[in-house]
């Protein structure tokens, strides 16, 4: 059972909250991305989602090692979708099991904001008037030290 | 020989997702990136990837070595 993994089969959100239940968590915290059909102006018709799933892996599994370090008691799984995915559609669920609530919000939101910054995943949009890979692709962010923030080496 | 990765829009541009690359090692990824488009044509945006070696995110000034592979990472956009 591997609790950070990249899929290409639509998600079981309740398969991913199980691998985190355990007697000592008292808190599930889950967190779970949709297809967005309307962003402003824009309609998406489908998502299309690419990863380097092997690197992929190993950040999430980092991004697990960080939730750990800060909320030692917590336990986390995280199950990121790609290929083609439809409005409503579930493309990542994340959960995380802690003693207490507080930190169980806390990490997931660490969680889904991470896998923004650092994880290998892009998404294609297919609009109803064209298509356009997302992720600041147009350069108008710089990187001036070759990575983003935070990004352990 | 190095192997390249491209994603996203760099893998559009190219065409495809893998290239091998028969460098003299070691190489500056800089060096890389000129040989990558002196073969592939240019390709927009591969000055503002991240670059990861062997699965892991390295800083600019790392050398390549023969066997590595190099990864170009847009800007990601996962979640």
């Amino acid at each position: 059972m591997k609790l950070f993994n990249i899929t290409k089969e639509p998600i079981n959100n309740q398969e991913v909250i199980d691998k985190v239940i355990h007697h000592n968590a008292g808190a599930v915290s889950v967190f779970i991305g949709t297809v967005r059909e309307m962003t402003g102006e824009k309609q998406t018709r489908y998502l299309e989602y690419e990863a380097y799933v092997p690197m992929a892996e190993k950040q999430l599994e980092k991004i697990g090692d960080e939730i750990q370090e800060k909320w030692p008691s917590a336990k986390t799984a995280i199950t990121h979708r790609i290929g083609t995915l439809q409005i409503s559609d579930v493309a990542v669920a994340i959960a995380v099991s802690t003693p207490h609530r507080q930190d169980a919000f806390e990490a997931s939101r660490h969680a889904i904001e991470r896998i923004k910054e650092i994880v290998p995943i892009w998404k294609k949009e297919h609009y109803t008037d064209g298509e356009e890979w997302v992720g600041n692709q147009k350069g108008t962010k710089k990187y001036p030290e070759g990575r983003p923030e935070r990004i352990e080496k | 020989m190095v192997q390249i990765l491209l994603f996203a829009s760099l893998a559009q541009q190219a065409g495809t997702q893998k290239v091998s690359l028969d460098l003299e090692t070691p190489v500056t990824v800089e060096k890389v990136r000129d040989h990558l488009q002196n073969q592939l044509g240019e390709l927009n945006g591969i000055e503002n990837a991240l670059v990861a070696v062997n699965e892991e995110y390295v800083d600019l000034t790392v050398e390549i070595k023969n066997g590595d592979t190099i990864a170009f990472i847009p800007p990601v956009s996962g979640g």
